[in-house]
């Protein structure tokens, strides 16, 4: 609480920041468009005009609240939160991808940490190449990716969530092999002594200890899925989802129904990562950890 | 059949060389033998899958004939990488990162706003700031300067954040003992809080290093003039010229390794005195 009102001064000013620039980037056209009418533009005529046009260079934060207001709540209250033209629906979309690619990614990514911890081969060979991999930018290969599942028949839900979990992967690996290994030496000679099973040191000991790290690789692995979903969803001819959304605002030149996706976008992965943030004190605190 | 053979061969001799030299004692050679080799047994085994399985090119080119490719369009590839990499991703990612660091260290002199701006920086750097890039190509044109701003609004943020964090990475005691020589701010940053903040700063430079690249290319699909490797990579999928798009995406691989490592070199050479460095040596 105590870091409420700078938060909450540095919004503010990101706000005023934003009708200003609002008017800075579409003076141009409102002037041209008085200069046409051959009519004076006096101040307050521009700044409203600025803060009010359909197809502004930089939609004022009003007009994206009431596209979004009219895409979402306006339509439930209408009866179809759920049809095409909602944002719900494509939200729906991406979230589905992203919640599919996340369990996937995390899947994997635990699953090669337990393989690297226990097995000094793995460890060797494998952990290189899964740095390497997040160096290559590979979101580039999402369009491919895409095309290539489509061509083999797998379409759909799958290619999206697989660029989700190749995103998502990563965190969970390097944290869950940190996380695993955290133990330290005293606890392992302790359980060494209590004769315990490898079996019995991994439920009782690593993977308990390992929880913290992977609640705060989860977190990033969700933001990176996210991305991944709607770059997903651009090259497949924008059909639905956040990122078709706003691959169809771009080509059409509707800047607000651009920021009202991507703004979706962000509460969508403020509400997921918050989630994992409850979940994760909500489980430490049964540990006792927290 | 004589290919998947072969390629069943080549599992079983990376598989065993390996394992012989991941359990003699870990030593330079050995930690770098091991990935190559864990390397090289992925891309024969992939070799012979394609052509053991006669697998289309249209779906999974061979290895040899991405090579091919890449030996034949060097010119093309190397256009696109200027044009990307240099132009796009490079300009954008000096911008960037300057313009956060001296964001960080503006900020540093008043703990109202670094109060505000941590949670707030740290909430925009999960966001999918990727979706900015339709909006800046459009401002900003299809030409090399609207991914060069994609690139500076996604690395800004985790730059801005990695620095604050690192600037208040000195303890009381290191203050003190600068108070009492008498320094004033300017030499307490320098001599000070900026080289203590160095692994921070090297840790937001790495982040921002991949995030540049993907930044540049992801930008490329919105818009862009007839080169660059986002715009062949969309193209070539288009034209099911996946060798192509392939050797592309082995030169973003050779471009983002190097220009990753170029940052962990610098890092290496500056913050020497780290635990984190010393211990490797």
């Amino acid at each position: 609480m105590r870091n409420l009102l700078p938060v909450l001064t540095i919004l503010a000013a990101l706000l005023v920041l934003w009708y200003a620039a609002a008017v800075v980037l579409n003076a141009q056209w409102a002037r041209d468009q008085a200069a046409r009418a051959g009519a004076p533009l006096s101040f307050s005529a521009l700044v409203t005009d600025t803060w009010s046009q359909d197809k502004p260079k930089l939609p004022a934060p009003h007009q994206v609240a009431a596209e979004i207001w009219q895409t979402t709540g306006a339509m439930v209250l209408e009866g179809r939160g759920f049809s095409k033209r909602s944002l719900i629906y494509h939200s729906w979309i991406t979230f589905s991808a992203t919640a599919l690619g996340f369990v996937l990614g995390t899947a994997l990514g635990i699953a090669l940490a337990i393989g690297i911890v226990y097995n000094r081969t793995m460890d060797m060979s494998v952990m290189p190449w899964v740095i390497a991999s997040q160096t290559i930018p590979i979101l580039a290969i999402a369009p491919m990716i895409i095309v290539v599942l489509n061509a083999v028949g797998i379409s759909g839900l799958l290619p999206k969530a697989m660029i989700s979990m190749y995103l998502s992967f990563f965190p969970v690996v390097v944290g869950m092999v940190k996380g695993l290994r955290s133990p330290t030496p005293m606890q392992l000679d302790q359980m060494r002594t209590w004769n315990a099973s490898s079996n019995q040191t991994f439920w009782r000991l690593r993977l308990p200890s390992s929880m913290p790290y992977l609640f705060t690789s989860l977190k990033v692995g969700m933001a990176a899925s996210l991305v991944g979903a709607i770059v997903g969803e651009l090259p497949t001819g924008a059909v639905a989802g956040l990122g078709a959304r706003l691959l169809a605002g771009s080509y059409y030149g509707q800047t607000i129904q651009i920021w009202s996706a991507l703004i979706m976008a962000a509460t969508l992965a403020a509400v997921l990562v918050g989630l994992i943030g409850l979940i994760q004190r909500i489980t430490l605190k049964r540990m006792g950890m927290a | 059949m004589g290919w998947l053979a072969f390629g069943l061969v080549a599992w079983a001799l990376g598989w065993w060389i390996n394992s012989r030299l991941s359990h003699r004692p870990r030593t330079r050679a050995t930690g770098l033998l091991v990935p190559v080799t864990f390397g090289v047994t992925v891309v024969v085994i992939w070799e012979c899958l394609v052509r053991g399985l006669s697998i289309s090119p249209v779906l999974l080119p061979a290895p040899t004939a991405i090579a091919a490719t890449f030996a034949k369009s060097i010119h093309i590839l190397w256009a696109d990488f200027v044009q990307t990499a240099l132009k796009g991703a490079l300009t954008g990612y000096i911008m960037g990162c300057g313009a956060a660091f001296l964001t960080a260290i503006a900020i540093d002199r008043f703990p109202f706003l670094q109060r505000g701006l941590l949670p707030v920086g740290n909430f925009v750097a999960a966001l999918p700031i990727i979706g900015m890039a339709p909006i800046l190509v459009m401002w900003f044109g299809f030409d090399w300067q609207s991914k060069a701003a994609v690139v500076v609004v996604m690395v800004f943020f985790p730059m801005l954040v990695n620095t604050v964090q690192g600037l208040s990475d000195t303890d009381a005691m290191q203050r003190d003992l600068m108070r009492t020589y008498a320094a004033g701010y300017w030499q307490m940053l320098l001599k000070l809080r900026l080289p203590a903040a160095m692994p921070f700063i090297f840790n937001g430079l790495k982040i921002a290093t991949t995030l540049a690249l993907i930044g540049a290319i992801v930008a490329e699909f919105f818009g862009s003039p007839i080169k660059g490797m986002g715009f062949r990579i969309s193209t070539s999928v288009g034209q099911l010229a996946l060798d192509l798009v392939w050797a592309e995406i082995v030169v973003a691989a050779i471009a983002g390794s190097g220009f990753y490592g170029a940052v962990a070199l610098l890092e290496k050479a500056v913050t020497f005195w780290h635990p984190s460095q010393r211990s490797r040596a």
